[in-house]
């Protein structure tokens, strides 16, 4: 028995999501009085994977065979199944981002593993397997078992918190049996943003919507946002008229984001914006209208005009940072 | 080419959700249903594949996994353009049954290009995609937010956490499309709605396959705290309660 964890690593590095990983898997692993095995798929250096062992894992395997230089669900979802029955894992943990959502149910039919995704709790009970899932959009939870003899477990960014237990990890290498086996999909080009944080990864998010009335009025959401090390975000409406890339657009159709903080700035607070945002530890809000619904879901709001309030905050923030 | 796209029927995303039988089962009382954002974005791509002068598409089916009920949902994408379209006699159980089933109307046709919403706005999952291609041995690409075909190749672009790709994808494959796919979707028109009712709907008989999960219970999220209002003249002490009350900045 395991608790296999899919950490996924950024060219070769890993980030603050691998470590949730794992710091969610050994808490799980305690509980279930079983061992974490981390498995790290593509090139990364040993003192990389050490990283992994400050959260408590203390066997590490590596696949950094060709066949997997590129991302094919098919390849991955092999390796990871074939790693799962070798270790044989009660339980596999990824994330659910875009690599975990690629993968994850490919898994699920190759090994008959039931899955829930999009996890922000701990199980609800271990036997039977009992754990919430996200459903109807952030409206409700759907708490689901898992009756299966391997379960798979995507969790939401940012829901866990780290916990430091630092050990001596064992690396290896995975030894799967992939050799011939080549991505049928041929990738022409890939852009990468690299010096900029990523909404999906930014614990403080500042995000505006149509209160803000135009592009040019975005300066201070952006101070704002840099001066808290954090990340801009819009509404629909926002990213549909272009006055913000479609990348910063956070919603039920957009991106799903669980920050510690998110300040909605002359958003209104349609579900379909709340859809995006409701796993969001603290929302503040501003508008000029005190009967907008974003306040039911606020903990701290300004009722007034975001022109005058947020140049107020800009110094104010400015004053707390150097005190 | 021909493509399938897969659609979900869901509450309408201004529905006020709500629960019965102790909170087992979907108050289903008032809901409005439609197709899911996604599946009606990836509906509309398609019939623009399909308009596009060059592009080898010849015909855009519909598949859908559901009882008789649905059916509604599934005349809505006939009314918006699809040609025609599946429908497996069985109720909508889990993302795993649901693939399994999706394979057999797949199975049973002749499709080059399988799409699917990224996720359904009901139970968020983002899986039945994923499932359906490995159900079919199928190349997937998830994350979709570009799709074109040119002279026969099919080109996308696949979102990453912190960038993109451009692929070129063999056919046949499942697409898993997001945001970007298409500007809005499509509207049925008066013409599309008459010409709907005629358009062959086809039984596909269920997969033998139970699912892998059991939802026990439905529950609110947390409420949340009563919101505290800070003066607009002095928005200083909002900063002040955030660093001392909240601590979270």
């Amino acid at each position: 028995m395991s608790v296999l964890v899919y950490t996924e690593n950024w060219d070769g590095e890993f980030k603050k999501l691998s470590f949730e990983l794992i710091s969610f898997a050994v808490k799980l692993a305690e509980e279930m009085q079983t061992e974490v095995v981390a498995l790290s798929v593509g090139k990364t250096k040993d003192e990389e994977l050490k990283k992994l062992s400050q959260y408590g894992v203390k066997r590490i395997l590596k696949v950094e065979n060709e066949e997997v230089d590129q991302f094919d669900p098919q390849i991955y979802a092999k390796v990871l199944s074939e790693v799962a029955a070798r270790e044989q894992a009660s339980l596999v943990v990824m994330a659910d981002n875009n690599t975990g959502k690629a993968l994850a149910p490919r898994l699920s039919v190759r090994m008959k593993a039931a899955l829930a995704s999009g996890v922000s709790s701990m199980p609800d009970s271990l036997s039977p397997f009992v754990i919430k899932t996200r459903a109807f959009s952030g409206n409700a939870f759907a708490v689901t078992e898992l009756p299966t003899e391997v379960k798979i477990v995507t969790i939401a960014q940012n829901s866990f918190d780290l916990e430091e237990k630092p050990s001596e990890a064992v690396i290896e290498d995975a030894g799967v049996d992939i050799s011939g086996m080549k991505p049928k999909t041929v990738v022409k080009e890939v852009e990468k943003q690299t010096d900029q944080l990523l909404l999906t990864d930014a614990e403080i998010v500042v995000s505006g919507g149509r209160g803000m009335r135009s592009a040019e009025n975005w300066a201070p959401i952006e101070e704002l946002a840099s001066l808290m090390n954090g990340a801009t975000a819009c509404s629909r409406p926002v990213s549909d008229e272009g006055w913000r890339p479609h990348e910063e657009h956070t919603g039920q159709t957009g991106k799903v984001i669980s920050p510690n903080v998110y300040f909605a700035i002359g958003i209104s607070g349609a579900t379909q914006h709340l859809a995006g945002v409701s796993g969001s530890k603290y929302i503040i809000a501003i508008n000029n209208d005190k009967e907008a619904p974003i306040f039911d879901a606020a903990q701290y709001g300004i009722v007034g005009d975001a022109s005058k309030i947020l140049p107020k905050l800009v110094d104010a923030l400015k004053k707390a940072k150097s005190a | 080419m021909n493509i399938l796209v897969c659609i979900s029927h869901v509450p309408d995303t201004t529905t006020k959700i709500k629960f019965s039988e102790n909170n087992t089962r979907l108050d289903t009382a008032g809901i409005q249903w439609v197709i899911n954002p996604w599946d009606e974005l990836s509906l509309t791509r398609a019939l623009e594949l399909k308009e596009k002068s060059g592009s080898g598409v010849q015909k855009v089916s519909i598949a859908h996994v559901g009882p008789a009920s649905t059916e509604p949902t599934i005349r809505k994408a006939l009314a918006i353009g699809a040609d025609d379209a599946y429908r497996v006699d069985t109720e909508a159980r889990d993302a795993y049954q649901v693939a399994a089933n999706l394979a057999e109307v797949v199975k049973s046709g002749s499709f080059d290009m399988i799409l699917c919403g990224i996720e359904s706005s009901d139970y968020n999952g983002s899986s039945v995609g994923g499932m359906l291609a490995e159900f079919l041995d199928y190349v997937s690409v998830s994350g979709i937010s570009h799709l074109d075909v040119e002279n026969g190749e099919v080109h996308t672009t696949r979102e990453l956490d912190g960038g993109c790709e451009k692929l070129i994808v063999p056919a046949p494959f499942v697409g898993i499309v997001q945001k970007g796919i298409a500007k809005e979707p499509r509207i049925a028109a008066m013409r599309g709605i008459m010409m709907a009712r005629k358009k062959p709907i086809q039984l596909v008989d269920a997969a033998d396959k139970e699912p892998l999960t059991v939802i026990k219970e439905f529950e609110p999220p947390k409420p949340r705290p009563a919101c505290k209002f800070v003066d607009p003249e002095n928005p200083e002490e909002l900063i002040e309660l955030l660093q001392n009350e909240a601590k979270v900045i």
